[in-house]
């Protein structure tokens, strides 16, 4: 089975997910995203690598933050950006999937930015797109989010250089998280020997270690010498029910505080995807406190997003 | 009218007998069989030399999308799709809409059936009114219209205070209940199997003790009550393994698997491939290696299509939203010669599978190659290979995972009660 996001080539068609791609093609994006970095600090920050493209936004399920940043790496390539919170129009009035693509294909798209509740729907889309069609998964159920996975992993590059010696801890929620997938592939690819999952049972996935991955449930023993702590968000609705008692407790257990940052390395970055539940999953003092890089993560976004467009459907 | 077929290798799993011979029809039932029809005169002769010719198929699960969902499927068209390959009898789950729960849409669907004019077509009664979990049906007045058994489909009865006594009242009349294993909070909102690849496609997983714990509900109740109870579309080790106990305990109990999962494994998900979600899901390499297993020491008693035609647009979305299920009654006899092909089941044993051992489940006196059985029929090449497309196959429903597969095993003859009902070149 042809992996549907490569072309026959091997280039890059569309970002579906970070797991199958090869290493050569994560550090192409991730060098790509470093010479984007600088655009993003001049007075003029646009290059002019998509002008003339249309860049849709397709968000079937809400998001403020991933779908601007989009928008704003879109901008700065120089493209036309649409968006359109489907949401609350056409799948509400029976639209299938695939029609909701096909009529915005009659409109001359040439990437669509998908985010979906359903895991694979990106895929699905990308089966049936044009061939000059780009699909850019943001995000689908709890499958993927490769934009951010790989801002996390320029994020890790950015402070720490090499892969080859680390020790990641992800926190949380790993269960829901499509975050946490698509790092754990790219890190994996990059060579990072020691990538740990921490949480209660309740929110480690069946079998995770198949993705190699170490799995711990006392977050002291798995912060024990990390160099990098990566912490999820954990939504409202896991807080009540069978997975989670409640916040304080979760805090508690898997929560990062001061104290327990000091377990890990001395030069430790901590890591956030957005958006913080401050005295959930993080306390303030470690969210604004000197081993954060969360607000870098932000603008490393929009850099990667970049080059993810500029590669896929560049001119 | 007496037609003799020469020179088949007739293959009847429930004598044992595979070996080259002729055999006599007259009328709707088999006259003679092997040196008993050697030179009878007939008055219509089938040259059937190089083809297999065995007890026609009987399928247990087979969807026709009637009444209900005719943009799915029409009786017709799953009826063509049949006898095409091979079925001559097969069994209706209740799923239909209204739902298979009165008399009188009992009787209706066998009239149509029949009408029709090719395979026999016995419906499962619903075991709950509109298979709602709440009232049970009037199964003995369902068993009289021609009800053969009763089922639950794929709905979850979780009271099993409602099972307790719909197992007693079905007991009572000797009525016999085709259940599926699967506890409806286990399974509530999954889509795969939950192992390796659900995680790493991020799908809600349906647990293998879902299966195992139902099941282990249904033989307590089954032992309680003394029912005939039929455990439909097992898909776990640990689920074989139950059964396995339950026969040792001599309990009257037995158990099908689909064809799908005796393929099929969770990695033919690939990326997202809606063809591959099932009810029960496909499940990790070592279940579909236990149900092998199972089939091969007779544990697993029968396999069959459990026939799904499900319209495209169903299975174009996204994996979790897509509706399960396949197409199945073209391909139970060519996943079936595969199975035994890879397995080395020799092919006697194999069509029991598909032939004895749903007839002795199904209570029917077809399903073998005897004297005053009925005339119901397959005659096939084994050796002919098939690819699978769309426009060849006869059910309305095209949404197979096994789609662009070369099959061998083609039928060419399919008679019921003497009838020939379909004929291919």
């Amino acid at each position: 089975m042809r992996n549907p996001q490569l072309n026959a080539q091997g280039a890059l068609q569309h970002l579906l997910s970070i797991e199958g791609l090869p290493r050569n093609v994560l550090t192409q994006i991730l060098d790509t995203a470093d010479s984007f970095v600088g655009v993003t600090e001049r007075e003029v920050k646009k290059v002019p690598l998509l002008r003339g493209k249309s860049v849709f936004n397709l968000f079937f399920e809400p998001s403020t933050r991933t779908r601007t940043t989009f928008e704003i790496a879109a901008k700065r390539l120089s493209a036309d950006g649409i968006n359109l919170n489907l949401a609350a129009s056409s799948q509400t009035k029976g639209e299938s999937l695939l029609d909701t693509v096909a009529n915005l294909s009659a409109m001359q798209a040439d990437v669509f930015v998908v985010r979906h509740a359903a895991s694979g729907a990106p895929y699905l889309i990308a089966n049936h797109v044009k061939p000059h069609e780009h699909v850019v998964n943001a995000g689908d159920g709890r499958h993927a989010h490769p934009t951010q996975g790989l801002l996390d992993l320029y994020t890790i590059r950015h402070y720490k250089k090499d892969f080859t010696q680390l020790t990641v801890a992800i926190v949380g929620d790993i269960l829901h998280s499509r975050v946490a997938r698509s790092l754990i592939h790219g890190l994996t690819t990059l060579g990072t020997p020691e990538v740990r999952v921490i949480g209660p049972q309740t929110l480690i996935p069946t079998g995770v270690s198949s993705l190699g991955v170490k799995v711990f449930h006392d977050m002291k023993k798995g912060l024990a010498g990390a160099d990098v702590i990566v912490m999820l968000r954990l939504q409202n609705e896991r807080m009540r029910g069978a997975l989670l008692p409640s916040a304080q407790e979760f805090n508690k257990h898997y929560g990062l505080s001061a104290e327990k940052l000091a377990l890990a390395a001395s030069d430790a970055i901590v890591m956030h995807p957005g958006p913080m539940n401050r005295g959930v999953e993080i306390d303030s003092g470690v969210a604004d406190g000197p081993h954060s890089v969360i607000l870098p993560q932000v603008t490393f976004g929009i850099a990667v997003r970049m080059a993810v467009m500029s590669i896929i459907a560049g001119n | 009218m007496k037609t003799l077929i020469q020179g088949a290798r007739l293959i009847d799993p429930a004598s044992g007998r595979d070996r080259v011979g002729d055999l006599l029809i007259d009328g709707v039932r088999i006259a003679a069989v092997d040196d008993a029809a050697r030179g009878v005169k007939a008055d219509h002769i089938i040259d059937a030399r190089g083809l297999i010719a065995a007890p026609g198929l009987i399928d247990i699960s087979a969807r026709l999308r009637e009444p209900g969902f005719e943009y799915k499927a029409t009786l017709a068209s799953e009826m063509d799709a049949a006898v095409a390959g091979g079925i001559t009898s097969l069994a209706c789950p209740p799923d239909t809409d209204p739902v298979l729960d009165e008399p009188g849409l009992v009787d209706m669907l066998r009239r149509r059936a029949k009408a029709l004019e090719r395979a026999r077509v016995y419906p499962i009664g619903a075991l709950t009114v509109k298979l709602a979990g709440e009232r049970l049906t009037e199964m003995a007045e369902l068993a009289e219209t021609g009800c053969v058994a009763f089922s639950h489909a794929n709905v979850p009865l979780a009271d099993l205070q409602i099972m307790w006594r719909a197992m007693q009242y079905a007991a009572t009349f000797g009525l016999p209940l085709w259940l599926r294993a699967e506890d409806r909070d286990l399974a509530r909102g999954g889509v795969a199997h939950d192992g390796e690849v659900a995680t790493r496609l991020g799908l809600p997983g349906i647990p293998a003790f879902a299966e195992t714990i139902a099941l282990s509900g249904l033989i307590e109740l089954a032992r309680a009550t003394g029912v005939r109870l039929h455990v439909c579309r097992l898909s776990t080790a640990g689920g074989v393994e139950l059964i396995r106990r339950a026969k040792a305990e001599q309990l009257p109990i037995s158990c099908d698997v689909a064809i799908h999962h005796v393929h099929l494994s969770e990695m033919d998900l690939g990326f997202f491939d809606a063809h591959c979600r099932f009810g029960p899901p496909l499940r990790a390499a070592r279940d579909r290696d236990a149900l092998r297993a199972g089939l091969a020491d007779g544990t697993v008693d029968l396999i069959c299509s459990d026939h799904t035609p499900v319209d495209e647009d169903e299975k174009l979305m996204p994996f979790s939203e897509a509706s399960a299920g396949a197409t199945g009654l073209e391909l139970l006899l060519p996943l079936t010669l595969k199975w035994a092909q890879e397995t080395n089941t020799p092919l006697v044993k194999a069509l029991a599978k598909l032939t004895s051992e749903p007839a002795r489940v199904l209570g029917v006196k077809s399903g073998r190659l005897d004297v005053g059985t009925p005339a119901d029929l397959v005659l096939f090449d084994a050796d002919a290979r098939r690819t699978i497309h769309a426009a060849t196959l006869k059910s309305q429903g095209k949404n197979t995972p096994f789609m662009g597969y070369e099959l061998g095993g083609v039928v060419r003859r399919t008679m019921v009660a003497g009838r020939t009902v379909y004929e291919s070149a």
